[in-house]
């Protein structure tokens, strides 16, 4: 069992990811988790007020499905398959994030500074939540596709706007992870 | 029932993203700030073997389990939408450290705040549909 409690290896996992792709593909469907966003929104009556979702939302179930399975994926993992919840990181990531604020970096999954519930509860912790949210969504929806449907699917089948929208990905991680992320802790 | 594959799928999909710590913020920091071969290791071995995948479909090698051709679908070009978009992306992937598939994730490990990310997501995604004919696409 030891294989699988480890922290599983990027060659382990980047296959594995193909694999995902590659069964949705076998299934008749595709890859792309964030057009589940639009669905959400036509879900919930956005087509009354937009045009543009006004569309049949029952057409994209397997997607919903999909990503309920993730949920269960990820509860499985979490509470059978990890030991602990610690991440290796470099070390000097973690003397980088203490130098901007963000202490105790890989002793979990996730910053206490932005996920933890008093953070969620204050008001510059949920602008963080929301604005950062409302960034993924739009500019995903803007670009046409998200890591899945652009770095994945995308890069696999040679598509020049999804080069683009990859170089795009990381101009605008780049600059909030060296110029904005320093500035907010 | 025709839909439990898809659950399936998804359930892996969940474990894999959970247990390469795909889903950690910190993994996405260290990806930005160069520091670690991890993160650029999986999405570089997912696109090669991907291009496989895609060469199998296009020369109809492989075919759907009901034996139709695959189709991949193009993506939308446009210089404006691609980099515009591509770029407002990757700050809030930076700043959430999950992109749309980990954000679901993090929900099976209990994490309550990545419900709002999400609905931010979900309010980011009627943004744009209600701004779409003013936007350089």
């Amino acid at each position: 069992m030891e294989f699988i409690t480890q922290p599983w290896a990027w060659y382990v996992a980047g296959p594995i990811i193909a694999f995902v792709m590659f069964l949705l593909y076998y299934f008749g469907e595709r890859f792309g988790v964030s057009s589940n966003l639009e669905t959400f929104c036509s879900i919930g009556g956005a087509g009354k007020f937009v045009d543009y979702f006004k569309i049949d939302w029952k057409e994209n179930s397997w997607n919903l499905i999909f990503v309920a399975g993730s949920i269960v994926g990820g509860f499985i993992a979490f509470y059978w398959l990890s030991p602990n919840d610690a991440v290796a990181l470099n070390p000097q990531t973690v003397q980088d994030l203490a130098a901007i604020g963000i202490q105790n970096a890989g002793t979990s999954y996730l910053p206490d500074e932005i996920f933890s519930i008093d953070t969620m509860l204050s008001l510059k912790g949920f602008l963080i939540l929301i604005i950062a949210g409302i960034m993924v969504g739009f500019g995903a929806r803007w670009a046409g596709g998200c890591t899945s449907g652009h770095a994945i699917v995308g890069l696999s089948n040679l598509e020049l706007p999804s080069l683009i929208s990859v170089i795009g990905f990381f101009i605008g991680g780049l600059i909030m992870t060296w110029f904005i992320l320093p500035l907010l802790f | 029932m025709k839909y439990i594959k898809f659950f399936l799928v998804g359930i892996l999909f969940g474990i894999v993203m959970s247990k390469a710590e795909i889903i950690s913020w910190f993994r996405i920091y260290e990806m930005f700030k160069f520091q670690s071969f991890h993160m650029y290791g999986i999405i570089g071995s997912a696109v090669v073997l991907g291009m496989i995948s895609m060469f199998l479909f296009r020369k109809k090698m492989v075919k759907t389990f009901e034996g139709n051709e695959i189709h991949i679908a193009l993506k939308k070009v446009g210089l404006y939408r691609n980099l515009l978009g591509g770029i407002l992306f990757g700050l809030g992937w930076a700043l959430a450290g999950a992109c749309p598939g980990p954000m679901f994730v993090l929900i099976g490990r209990g994490i309550v705040a990545i419900l709002i990310v999400i609905f931010g997501a979900t309010l980011g995604a009627f943004l744009y549909g209600l701004l779409k004919n003013k936007l350089p696409h």
